[in-house]
């Protein structure tokens, strides 16, 4: 994983310096002579080569500091921890609703197979996968923001609520402190933009757990399920489902990833103060500091939901458990 | 055990869709608290450093906190702010500026003539990190004598007040920043303007409170909050819905449309400029082929065919609000006489003369539906131009390190209207902002930067900008219109400078 991190630090510290566009160029006003762009190359440290800058860099990173961002001139790092709970929070909710609306699908599907439900499950799904995230997002807010306007269309808690939270997972920590009020407005904020996220993912859920129910239900100990008396539904949910559920979970975690990644757009288009709103505004700012920072965290966090992955499959399968 | 039947599901969507709508704000029926939607977020509080500092569009909130040193009115014009009086001696050794009384920071504490000179001195620090300290440093040697400050001219600039309505130009409370630090300044920032921050959410919003003790009129909403909302249509939808009351900056088609709705709007020009930069090399050295591309486009068709009649067509860099514009310049659309210096240069439809343009996609409202436009009306004439797509931060790099293509595509902002800061800047060989090294054009402007008399500096400027578009030297296009969309109870009241003042917004 460190090899991994290494690798990404690498690659992001070179190639965003190699990219046409920085930041001192994008600073100087109207008038700026010689002289004022060295000035302002020294004082961000953009005078010294590029591996005394990375080798700084990283020696920095190593006691914690990710360098001070050029356009909010905060230290990098409590910025990014200040937005991450933000977007994990983001993702995590748009995961549980792509895993509700897409066990609800399969188990449909799967329970009303060969007749016109299963059909309209089949036509409901690549509706989903055929229309990206931000489509759909756009689709929501009008829907739900303009025409009917239920949920709020973009931030993440209305600026008039005061917030006694301790930490920046307020989604969570207002369910501790029993502020349903907060708790309200904290979904009415995240419920559109979660959705957009999870609306494509439901469908990959949905088709890839119907077609391993499906596959599950022709199984030997199935079929004597059923030679027991069972009901369909419960031959659906106790026997089938947990063995059939394998595959899904392995692609729940991958997919989740890029779910995270598909914050980035999402959280733009939603005026979400996440870290991907952060992200593009680094970019556009070609505060490098901070396009750092947010990359090395991703990368983090994608090696870290990997290898969560990879535990929670050895515990479910015993197959791989005693191999 | 219960079961969970249909009727129940639908009662249970119904709740959670009717718990979610408790907790939106109220619609704009009586405006308590005024929300706009804006189209760029704040990274950082200190109006004088960094990135921040210079970026034109977050000066509207800058200036809701804190005050110019020389306030400026809707139309450019410079008026008394927390500088009353200001000028320079007979021989102009020294400048001298009056500081108003009476005025307070949010903290309550007295703005003194010390804020003032420490504010120009911090500016004018080398290590202090202001972009413009270039500005800044030209005076030094601050005497104070009650509430009239004079100083030494280190070196004469004939725009130093100008920039004390521009970029950095805010007085900084000495005291407080001394007592909390940068990083306490930016987490509980304070000023002297019309409102507070009550409350600021990097990325998200910010707060303010009108502030009671302010020395000018007295901001008529109590509260308003800015939110960040840089997706055009997001922003749309937060007036459509009545989340917001004004926005900003939406495709002129969706203004056009909600603005025949429920929805009021106001269209005015502000300083931005739309620009081709033309680059002394290649065939852009052929004096007929840059003539000829400047004569060959129809800027108003541009402007009522692409921008919904939003814009006003411009000869030269200045905007009819600038102090050297001058309406007897023009360069008229002849695509005749364009295809006949092409022709005298050897180069016609057949035979097209073959250059690459650079432009950004999405930076401003229809930028690359522009330049398209203006390829295919070269095209027509004779001149055969290769389209390259590019940010706004590789622009300023290829600027700055004079790689610019032969023609390339930009937006210049204005907002002090002096001619240093447009033809001046962007025209003048030796500044890293100019790609045109002519030393004719720089021997023609070189005396007018240290010009003390204004009326000749004035009259200079002028000459040049005849010289510039009798060279063509620059493909001027148009000045931009903003357009602003509210809601039918506020009264919106534009600046010119494109800044968008809630402290000018009324009930109405």
């Amino acid at each position: 994983m460190l090899i991994t991190l290494f690798g990404v630090a690498v690659i992001v510290f070179f190639v965003i310096r190699v990219v046409p566009g920085n930041p001192i160029a994008m600073m100087l006003p109207p008038g700026a002579g010689e002289e004022d762009i060295a000035r302002l190359k020294a004082l961000y440290g953009f005078d010294k080569s590029l591996p005394e800058q990375f080798v700084i860099w990283v020696a920095g990173v190593l006691q914690g500091d990710f360098g001070t961002s050029i356009s909010t001139r905060q230290p990098v790092l409590s910025l990014v921890l200040g937005r991450l709970p933000a977007t994990i929070e983001l993702a995590v909710m748009a995961l549980v609703i792509a895993i509700v609306i897409g066990s609800v699908l399969a188990l449909t599907g799967t329970r009303h197979r060969g007749t016109r439900t299963e059909g309209a499950i089949d036509v409901t799904n690549g509706m989903a996968l055929s229309v990206p995230d931000f489509l759909w997002g756009l689709l929501l807010i009008l829907l739900f923001g303009v025409l009917w306007p239920v949920f709020h269309i973009s931030g993440r808690v209305s600026p008039a609520l005061d917030l006694p939270f301790a930490t920046n997972f307020y989604l969570f920590e207002s369910v501790l402190r029993l502020r349903f009020d907060i708790w309200l407005d904290l979904v009415s904020h995240m419920f559109m933009p979660a959705l957009a996220l999870a609306i494509p993912l439901a469908a990959i859920i949905a088709q890839l757990l119907k077609q391993s129910l499906k596959e599950t239900m022709h199984l030997d100990y199935v079929t004597l399920a059923r030679t027991h008396g069972y009901g369909e539904n419960r031959v659906i949910t106790r026997e089938a489902l947990p063995n059939a559920i394998l595959p899904t979970l392995t692609l729940v975690g991958v997919q989740f990833t890029f779910l995270i990644g598909g914050t980035v757009i999402i959280e733009r288009l939603f005026s979400y103060e996440g870290l991907g709103n952060m992200a593009i505004d680094a970019v556009i700012n070609r505060d490098l500091p901070l396009i750092q920072g947010i990359v090395i965290l991703f990368a983090l966090m994608f090696t870290l939901v990997n290898l969560i992955v990879d535990l929670t499959y050895a515990l479910l399968n015993p197959r791989l458990r005693h191999g | 055990m219960t079961t969970l039947s249909k009727r129940s599901l639908l009662k249970l969507g119904a709740a959670s869709i009717s718990l979610a709508a408790v907790g939106l704000p109220a619609f704009a029926q009586n405006i308590d608290e005024l929300v706009i939607a804006n189209n760029v977020s704040l990274p950082s509080w200190d109006p004088t450093v960094g990135l921040s500092a210079v970026n034109p569009t977050l000066q509207g909130m800058y200036q809701s906190v804190f005050d110019l040193f020389i306030a400026q009115d809707t139309d450019l014009s410079q008026v008394p702010g927390i500088v009353t009086d200001w000028g320079w001696n007979d021989d102009k050794s020294q400048i001298f500026m009056t500081v108003r009384e009476g005025v307070k920071w949010h903290d309550g504490t007295d703005l003194t003539p010390e804020d003032v000179v420490w504010s120009l001195e911090t500016a004018a620090d080398p290590d202090g990190g202001n972009p413009i300290q270039f500005i800044w440093s030209t005076v030094g040697n601050f005497q104070i004598d009650g509430q009239r400050i004079t100083a030494d001219v280190l070196r004469f600039e004939p725009t130093i007040f100008k920039w004390m309505s521009f970029l950095t130009g805010y007085v900084r409370p000495k005291a407080y920043i001394e007592r909390v630090g940068a990083e306490g300044f930016e987490a509980a920032p304070i000023g002297s303007g019309p409102y507070m921050v009550e409350k600021y959410e990097r990325n998200a919003f910010v707060r303010l409170k009108a502030f009671g003790d302010y020395w000018g009129p007295k901001p008529e909403f109590e509260s308003v909050t800015i939110k960040f909302v840089t997706d055009a249509a997001a922003r749309v939808a937060e007036v459509e819905s009545g989340n917001a009351h004004v926005t900003l900056e939406m495709p002129y088609e969706e203004f056009d449309r909600l603005k025949a709705g429920k929805l009021e709007g106001v269209a005015h020009p502000v300083s931005d400029i739309a620009m081709i930069f033309f680059n002394d090399i290649e065939v852009m050295a052929d004096p007929n082929v840059r003539k000829a591309a400047v004569m060959a486009v129809d800027k108003q068709a541009i402007v009522d065919r692409l921008l919904s009649g939003y814009g006003v067509p411009i000869d030269t860099l200045q905007t009819p609000e600038y102090a050297a514009y001058d309406a007897s310049i023009t360069t008229p659309y002849d695509p005749d006489g364009a295809k006949a210096l092409l022709a005298k240069s050897g180069y016609g439809p057949d035979n097209p003369v073959k250059f690459k343009i650079q432009t950004t996609r999405g930076f401003k409202p229809k930028d690359y539906e522009i330049i398209q436009a203006i390829v295919g009306l070269w095209r027509r004439v004779g001149i055969e131009a290769e389209i390259e797509v590019y940010e706004v931060a590789k622009h300023y790099e290829l600027r700055a390190t004079d790689q610019l293509a032969p023609a390339a595509f930009y937006n210049w902002g204005n907002s002090i209207g002096d001619p240093t800061t447009s033809t001046g800047f962007a025209m003048f060989g030796p500044s890293p902002h100019s790609v045109w090294d002519g030393e004719d054009l720089a021997a023609m402007i070189g005396p007018l930067w240290g010009e003390a008399d204004e009326t000749k500096r004035i009259e200079g400027w002028k000459a040049v900008d005849r010289k510039i578009a009798e060279d063509a030297l620059v493909l001027p296009l148009f000045q931009y219109v903003q357009p602003i969309l509210h809601a039918p109870g506020v009264k919106v009241v534009p600046h010119t400078s494109g800044a968008l003042l809630p402290a000018l917004m009324t009930r109405g």
